[in-house]
Parts: structure tokens; sequence; C-alpha cells
């Protein structure tokens, strides 16, 4: 019920002063926002500013009795319209184009002027209009999705089915405007394991480090079956970061460990003679 | 008030919507300029069907919407292939027009 | 109908009959228009079916060409079967061909004695010469090609004598001057070829213009161009002047396409196109389509002494001009091509002689379509076996190396100098007497024509025997072979010598065979009418006396300098008069200086005209377009914001005008 009496209209065709609250809280809103939208530097911050207004005009759509239409509009254009703005700002980042100083000469001075002049004179179109206005009755407000359906599935049923064919379009266009035309062949796992070979790279993974085996961390190689250090099994980052540890040391840190009452004592590690023993040793 | 007040705060949207594709280089802003002379039509439709009582005002504005939401899918993706290409998302950096 | 018919019959026999037309609804002459569409058909599948049909093509044509005879000689049967006086019929073949405001016109076939006359010649003489080509053209890769273009001819030709209004008929006569063109330039990779074959084609332009300047006249004047209300239309309340014009017209029309003077330069080139070309087209049947024309036309002329009188000076001039080139020619082509000229010229002056003409410039027309046909065969099968020479010079003693072409020949030297019996005795003959017919106010006119076609006689008796003495007698004057070896002259195959043989038939018999009991004047005169039996200033008998002993001088004469006597390879300066003969008596010369020049001066000045007004015009605008155009494009940056911009200023003053003009 007060629902209707928002938008119910005077004899002089004024509006409910509900209302005019309402448009002079949302209006001075939306004008900023335009505003903001010429001159804040981030795209992100613009969208904002038109999802702001967006939602004020839903709110002003349905303040005017125009209930379906403000839903549809808080559902099309902030919901979708608008995050797929957010999306391409995702993809494309930011860029120069950002900027707002001027490239084309006088641009911005006949952008202002024909901005300032556009509003001047539709806004006295506007005033100088004389109308009487109408309204909706109470009944039509509470029942404005079936009236629109009505139209919309009456007069307008052709021009529907042709919106929406054209929606089919629009998406079917999007595809083949993004699609990307690969180059290449596809390289896949056969691919990569053919060029392997016929590179005569090792076929195998790659031998582990010496975890668990003979100490436990990352960067101690573990021992080929000659007993010599394998450089390949210590992982490449920490070999690029220098990070690996010295064999020679660790060979002495090793025989510190095992000073007193080991079988193999004194003898060096990785320069063992007789790999059988150094992988013997290994082992235990 | 009377409903002459929307119709201004429409025609004032829609001057800021065109003033910022004059503007604005980045081309996504620019798009949000256009959706905004669009939403300031869409304000003056509504306005009128309340003025003559006539809900054909509002299918008009869903009509609207509905081609806008083709446009922006068009739009956006015709941006999204030009910066594939040019690496740049500023309307002055596509002027083939010239040659 | 049939009591008008009878009504015409019974006028005084003095006035040409109206012919009075009667359309064919119904019967075996229906089957007329498969006389073009055979032979166009034919030609059709071998120019579209292209190599494929190389194996077969020209017994195709052969086909064609003899099936359309056949199809002439039932029309002519059944139309023999009908009463004089029903023997013009037109097959209607459209009910609105044009209908184009007050013009229309429907298109026929008008069959007629005079028509049939000519769908008879050209089928058979036609046909003869298919069957030739098939062995003279049996070496030539574009044997094929040659056919189509032959069937073409034939189907054209026939058009235009079928036709039953002059634009029907002008279609075929652009037909047969479209295939003569090609054929000229048959090879046209050798460039003198080809330029004789352009310079055939403009010349005969020039009369086609003269056509439709006719048809033009005849529009204005009889509101149509059929030949029933031409023909029927003149009446003495049409003005002279427009009469004379007309019939002048299409003189000019019979002189390009007959190589009647001043027109005539282009015969003599013509022969560069295969022989049984030179036979067909430029002997026995397309050269005749001029005098085809005037007889077609006879009411007109009849009813124009003016005109008239120009085309008897037209035949004259021609008759002596092509006999005094035809002399002086060693090319045996070129002097059967003067002589063909000069006997065109004798068919010209009969037919402007009026009635007392028509039927035997036709006469001579068919005879002489048989003759020349078969003498030009013979000088192909002479070229056969002499290594395609064409010098006579370099013949002599031929006869006993080819015998019948030999005697084929000679039959046809025998008539055209119009020896008894050879049937261009009888043909010839009713000409010189039709010449000598008194003229009613002015009696110079028998004595210088007739005179003049006597004159005639005698040199063609001249240089024909030159002709025939140099090539078949005297001693042998042979040159080497292209390739080196030894001349070895043989007789042609007989693909070649039966068509020789038939024409030498025709040429031996056909003129006594039509002139006895005025067999062909008496078919004629459902046409033409009742010729007028008028005496010539000299008594007939005396006439042919002195006719015959003129034509025995000039073969005696002949005898003694090319047969008797030696005969020099290299052809002697001569007197002023044979250098003059030997270069067509500088008709081209005249030609370049009159016409060629005066016209090439003029295109040079209109160019220049072209370039410095018209182009200079166009030029300027062209520049000061340039110029906005450089202005205008600064404001073209290629910035989509700058063309939004100057959108939105746009908007806002429309807005604004809007605004303003409300208030």
């Amino acid at each position: 019920m007060s629902a209707a009496l928002l938008h119910a209209l005077s004899e002089t065709g004024q509006t409910s002063s509900g209302e005019a609250v309402l448009f002079w809280f949302l209006a001075p809103v939306m004008v900023l926002a335009g505003i903001g939208l010429l001159v804040v530097k981030k795209a992100v911050h613009a969208a904002l500013l038109v999802i702001t207004i967006m939602i004020s005009l839903a709110i002003l759509y349905i303040a005017q009795g125009a209930v379906f239409l403000g839903m549809v509009q808080v559902v099309v254009y902030t919901g979708a319209v608008m995050m797929l703005f957010l999306f391409v700002l995702m993809l494309v980042g930011v860029d120069g184009s950002d900027s707002l100083v001027e490239t084309i000469r006088a641009q911005r001075w006949i952008a202002l002027i024909a901005g300032i002049g556009l509003a001047a004179v539709l806004v006295g179109v506007v005033v100088t209009a004389v109308y009487d206005a109408q309204g909706f009755s109470p009944e039509a407000v509470d029942n404005n999705p079936q009236g629109i359906a009505e139209i919309l599935f009456g007069q307008y049923v052709f021009a529907f089915e042709a919106v929406g064919a054209l929606l089919v379009t629009a998406a079917l266009g999007a595809l083949v405007l993004t699609h990307r035309q690969r180059l290449t062949p596809k390289v896949g796992q056969r691919e990569r394991a053919d060029a392997r070979v016929a590179a005569g790279a090792t076929l195998t993974p790659l031998p582990a480090p010496g975890v668990y085996a003979r100490h436990n961390a990352m960067d101690v190689p573990a021992l080929g079956p000659d007993g010599r250090p394998l450089e390949s099994s210590v992982p490449r980052v920490l070999r690029i970061r220098g990070q690996e540890a010295d064999a020679e040391e660790f060979a002495a840190r090793i025989d510190r460990v095992l000073a007193g009452g080991s079988v193999v004592a004194g003898k060096q590690f990785g320069t063992s003679d007789d790999p059988e023993a150094a992988a013997t040793e290994d082992n235990q | 008030m009377s409903l002459s007040h929307y119709l201004v705060l429409a025609a004032i949207l829609f001057s800021l919507g065109a003033t910022t594709v004059l503007l604005r280089r980045n081309a996504i802003i620019v798009f949000m300029g256009v959706e905004l002379m669009l939403n300031a039509t869409n304000l003056t439709l509504v306005t009128f069907s309340r003025i003559h009582g006539d809900l054909t005002g509002q299918v008009m504005a869903f009509f609207v919407m509905v081609v806008a939401a083709a446009e922006v899918v068009v739009g956006l993706s015709i941006i999204v292939a030009i910066f594939r290409t040019r690496r740049s998302a500023s309307v002055d950096d596509v002027n083939l027009l010239k040659n | 109908m049939h009591t008008l018919t009878a009504l015409v019959a019974s006028l005084p026999s003095d006035t040409t009959i109206t012919p009075v037309t009667e359309t064919v609804q119904a019967g075996v002459l229906l089957v007329a228009p498969l006389l073009i569409g055979i032979p166009l058909l034919s030609a059709a599948v071998l120019l579209l079916l292209g190599r494929r049909t190389d194996r077969w093509g020209h017994w195709l044509g052969v086909l064609a060409s003899s099936a359309a005879f056949v199809v002439g000689a039932t029309v002519f049967v059944k139309m023999l079967q009908r009463p004089e006086g029903s023997r013009v019929l037109d097959v209607n073949l459209t009910h609105h061909w044009i209908d184009a405001g007050a013009f229309h016109l429907n298109a026929g076939m008008r069959l007629d004695p005079l028509s049939l006359t000519f769908v008879l010649l050209v089928t058979f003489v036609g046909t003869l010469i298919h069957i030739y080509a098939v062995a003279y053209m049996e070496h030539d890769a574009d044997r094929r090609r040659f056919f189509a273009y032959l069937n073409l001819f034939i189907a054209a030709m026939l058009t235009l004598v079928l036709a039953n209004s002059y634009l029907l008929l002008f279609f075929g006569w652009e037909g047969v001057g479209l295939a003569s063109y090609l054929l000229i330039g048959f090879w046209n990779y050798r460039l003198d070829y080809a330029v004789a074959a352009k310079k055939a084609f403009v010349a005969n332009r020039i009369g086609d213009l003269g056509l439709i300047i006719a048809m033009g006249l005849m529009f204005a004047t009889f509101g149509s161009v059929s030949f029933d209300s031409v023909l029927n239309g003149v009446s003495g309340t049409t003005s002279q002047a427009t009469l004379n014009g007309i019939a002048i017209m299409l003189l000019l029309a019979a002189c390009g396409k007959s190589a009647q003077f001043p027109l005539q330069s282009w015969l003599g080139d013509a022969m560069a196109g295969p022989t049984p070309v030179s036979a067909l087209i430029h002997a026995a049947t397309m050269v005749t389509a001029g005098v085809y024309l005037i007889v077609r036309s006879a009411p007109l002329f009849n009813a124009a002494p003016d005109a008239q009188l120009v085309v008897v000076c037209v035949g004259a001039i021609t008759l002596l001009f092509g006999a005094i080139v035809g002399c002086a020619k060693d090319d045996i082509k070129k002097a059967l091509a003067a002589s063909t000229m000069s006997q065109i010229g004798y068919m010209v002056l009969a037919a402007g002689l009026g009635p007392v003409g028509y039927a035997f410039a036709i006469f001579h027309l068919i005879t002489h379509g048989f003759f020349k046909a078969g003498m030009f065969l013979g000088a192909g099968s002479v070229m056969h076996g002499m290594d395609d020479q064409v010098n006579m010079r370099h013949f002599g003693a031929l006869a006993r190396y080819m015998k019948i072409t030999y005697i084929t020949f000679g039959c046809g030297w025998l008539a055209i100098m119009g020896v008894p019996p050879f049937s261009g005795f009888f043909s010839k003959d009713h000409i010189i007497e039709a010449a000598f017919v008194p003229v009613e106010g002015a009696p110079w006119r028998a004595w210088v024509f007739g005179s003049v076609a006597l004159l005639g006689a005698a040199i063609t008796a001249f240089y024909m025997s030159r002709l025939f003495f140099m090539t078949f007698e005297g001693e042998k004057r042979w040159t080497t072979r292209t390739d080196g070896e030894q001349q070895h002259p043989h007789e042609s195959p007989r693909l070649m010598t039966w068509p020789m043989i038939v024409l030498a038939v025709g040429s031996f018999g056909l003129g006594w065979y039509l002139n006895a009991g005025s067999k062909f004047v008496d078919w004629l005169t459902p046409v033409l009418g009742t010729p007028i039996e008028d005496d010539p200033v000299i008594p007939a008998l005396p006439l042919k006396i002195v006719t015959l002993a003129l034509v025995a001088v000039g073969i005696v004469i002949a005898y003694r300098r090319y047969a008797a006597s030696h005969v020099p390879v290299v052809p002697p300066v001569g007197t002023s008069l044979t250098r003059a003969a030997r270069v067509d008596l500088y008709q081209d010369v005249v030609n370049d200086v009159v016409l060629v020049e005066p016209g090439q001066a003029l295109t040079r000045s209109l160019v220049y005209v072209d370039r410095t007004a018209i182009d200079g015009t166009v030029t300027s605008v062209g520049r000061s377009t340039v110029g906005l155009g450089g202005l205008a494009r600064r404001v073209q940056t290629g910035y989509v914001r700058s063309y939004a911009a100057s959108m939105l200023l746009g908007l806002v003053v429309l807005v604004l005008v809007v605004l303003v003009i409300q208030k």
C-alpha cells in the first residue's frame, strides 16, 4: 500500500514528497558519479562509479512504478554487464591509456563545449515541453510485470524473438572474435617424449638426492654405482642458487660422524677405487 | 517536484556519458560512457511511460537493455581482440581510418 | 485473293507486276525455315564443340549444305506446281519481331522465284564448293573452323535472299559480311591477309551505312521497311527526291557488297582467303548480293529514273575498270577477281536499265555463278598442283599435266567470253542487246552504254584468254618449289575434280537450257513482270555477229602474245596504262588521298580538341576536387574521438535548430 502511495501523482502532476526526497538524494549522487567518470584515473574506479549510477537508476525506476524494469536493471546491468566490464579490465590490465593527459589538440575543449552544449539544449527541450502527467494506477503498479508481459508477448512478440536471435548471434560473435587460432601444432605428452628420445636425453627419471640414503637434506647428492656423487640428483633450483653441499666437505663430515668403530673408517668419500665396496657402505 | 526533473536528470547523465566518450582514451571507459548514455535514455523512456500511463515505454526500455547487453558482449570482445594484437586499450592507437 | 491475282495478271504487260503476297499457312513450304536453320545449327555445333569435332566436322558441314540444297529443291518443286499467279509467298517466322511505337515488323521468309533462284544457286554451288574444300583444306589444322564459317555464310546468305523485309535482309547482309571477313582473314597469322580482311570489312561498312540510311528513309516515307509496304507503297505521289535518295543509298550498299565503283578496292585483296572462299563468296554468291538488292527493289528504282542512270553509270564504269585491271594482273586469283568485278558490272548495268534488264541481270548472275566458281576452283586446283603458286608468269603448259582442270577451266573460259553455245553467250548477249535499247528522251544512252558493254566483251575475251593461255599453254616457266624441289604439277584428287566437272557442265549447258523458250525469264515474271521486248538501235543479229567478231579478235591477240610467243617471267615495265592497271588504277592511292588522309587529319584534330578542351575541363574539375579534398583531409585525423566530437557537435546544432524552429 505504501508503494502505491509513493507512485501516486497529485492533480497537478506533482510527485509525492517521499519520491521527491528520494530523487533529491539520488540525483546529486548520480551526477557526481557521472562527473567522477570523467576525472578518475583508474578504470576500476570508473566501473564502480558506473555501478553506483546504475543501481541508483534501478531505485528510481522502482520509485517510478517500473518495478520489473528496476529488477532487470540490477540483474542485467550491475549483475552481468558491469561484471563483464570488470572481467575485461582484468584481462587488459592497466596501461598508458588510463592517463588523463590529452593528446589530441583542442579535444578537451571541444568535448567540454559539446557536452555542456548538449546538456543545455536537451534541458531546454525538456523544460519547454508541455505535458499532462497521467501516472499509473496502484493496480497497474502492482501488476507491472504482468502488464509488461502482456505487451511484450502480445504486440511485440516478433521483436522479442528477433532480439533473442540477436543475443545468440552476439554470443557467437564474441566467441568468434575472441577465438585464438593455433599457430603451431599442439605439443602433448607423446610429442614431448618423442622429442626427448630424438635429443638423446635421459629417458628415466633423474636420480633422487641422497635424502635418507646418506643424509636427511635435499642438497646432498646421491652416489652413483661407481661411488661418485651424481650432480643431477640435486634439484636444479638448489644448483642454480649454489646451495648444494660441497662433496669434499660433506665427506669430511661423514668421516667425523663415523669416527671410531666403523669398518670403513678413514676411507675417503667419493674416492674409493672399489665401487662395490662404496655401494655396500652406502647401503648400510 | 514534477516529472520533468527526471527528464532533466536523464539529459545531464546523457551529456556526461557523451563527454566521457569524447574525453577518455581507455576504450573500456569509453564503453562505459556509451552504457551511461543508454541508461539515461532508459530513464527517459521510463519517465515518459509514467507520464503517459502506458507500459509500452517500459517495454522499449527493456528492449534497449537487451540490445545493450548484446552490444556489450560484442564490443568488449572487439576490445579484447584489439588488445591482443596491439597490446593497448587506447582508442587513439586504433587510427587506421586515416590510412 | 485469287481474283486480285487474276486482276494483277491481266494488267498490261509493259508495267511491272506489283507482287501480291500470300502467306503460307500449311503444307510442304513450311519447311523453308530449315534452309537457314540447318547450316546455322551446323555452324554452331562446329564452333561450340570445338576441337572435338575436328575428325568429322567437315563432313557435317557438307551434310548441312547439301541438306539445305535438298530443302531448297523441295521448295522449288513445290513452287513449280503452283500456278504462276500465286508464286509469291511469305512464311511467317514471328508475328511480332519488332514492335516499337509506330514501327511494326514481323520476321518472315519471302519465297518467290527470285529468292528461290538464289537459294538454289547458293546451296548447289555452295555444296559443290564444300565438297571441294574437304580435299583442298585437308592439310589445314583449322579445317573444322573453316567449314563452320562456310556454313555460317550459307545461313547468312540464305537469310539475305529469303528475308521479307529490308531489316531482315540487313541481318543476312551483315552476316555474310562477317563470314566474308572471317574467311578472308582465315589465315590471319599473315599480316597482309589480316589487313585484307579488315579492308574488306571497312569497305563493306560504308555500303552498310547506305543500307541503314535507305532503311531510315523508307521508314520516314512509307512507315515500314517490309518489302510489301515499301515496294507496293511507291506511287506517283512519293517525292522524286526521296525516291532517288533511297535508291542511291541502296546503290551505295550494293556497291559496297558487290565491289562496284567506287567501293571496289577490297575485292582484289579479298583473294587472301582460301580459294574455295574466293569461289563461293567472292565470285558466285555474296558479291552478287548487291545485284539482288537492286533487282529486289525494282519498283523503287523504276520510279527513280535519275538513280537508275547512276546505277547504269556505276555498272559501266566498273565493267571497264575491272576489265582493264584484269588485263594487267599476273596473280591468277586477282585476275579472276578483276573479271568478277567486271562481270558484276555487267549485271549492275543490266539492273540499271530497268524492266528491260532485270531478268537478264539475274540470268547472267546465275550463269556467272557457275562458270566463275568453276574457274576459281580450277585456279585452286592449279595452285594445289603448283605448290600454291599464284603468279601466272610461273605457270605455262599445264594443259598436259592437269587434263581435267584444263577442260573444266576451258568451259568456264569459253562461257565467260560468251562463245556460243556456252552459257555466258546467252546471258551476256541479252545484256548487250538490252544496253542498246534506246531510252526515250536520251538517245545517247543506248549508244554509250551499248558500246561500253560491247567493248567490255572484247576486253574480257582478251584478258580471260591471256589468263588461260598463260596458265595452260605456251612453254613451261616453272620455278622451284618452296622446299627447293622441282615443280611436278599433278591433277587434283577426285573430291576436287568432281565439283569442277559439275560446274563445267553448268557452264556449258545451263545458259542454253534456261534460255530455251525463255524459261528463265518466264520463271521470274511473277516478281519482275514481263520484260519489255524493245528493239535495240542495232538489229539483234548484226549485234551478235559484231560481238563475236570482237571476242575473236581478243582471243587472237591474246593467243599471239601469250601462247605463240615467249612470255617473260619478270613482268616488263609496260605502258603507263599497264602500270596503272597493275595497281588497280591507283584506286588505293585515290582512297588514301580522298578518304583516309582527310579522315586521319580530322581524327587527329578531334583528338587534339579532346585532349585540350574536353580533357582540360575534366582535368581541372578533378584538380580542384583534389584541392578541396586536401583541405578536407586535415579534418580526417583517424581518431575516433575526433569523429565522435564532430558527430556530437552536429547533434547539438540539430537539436538547437529544432528548438529554435519550434519557438
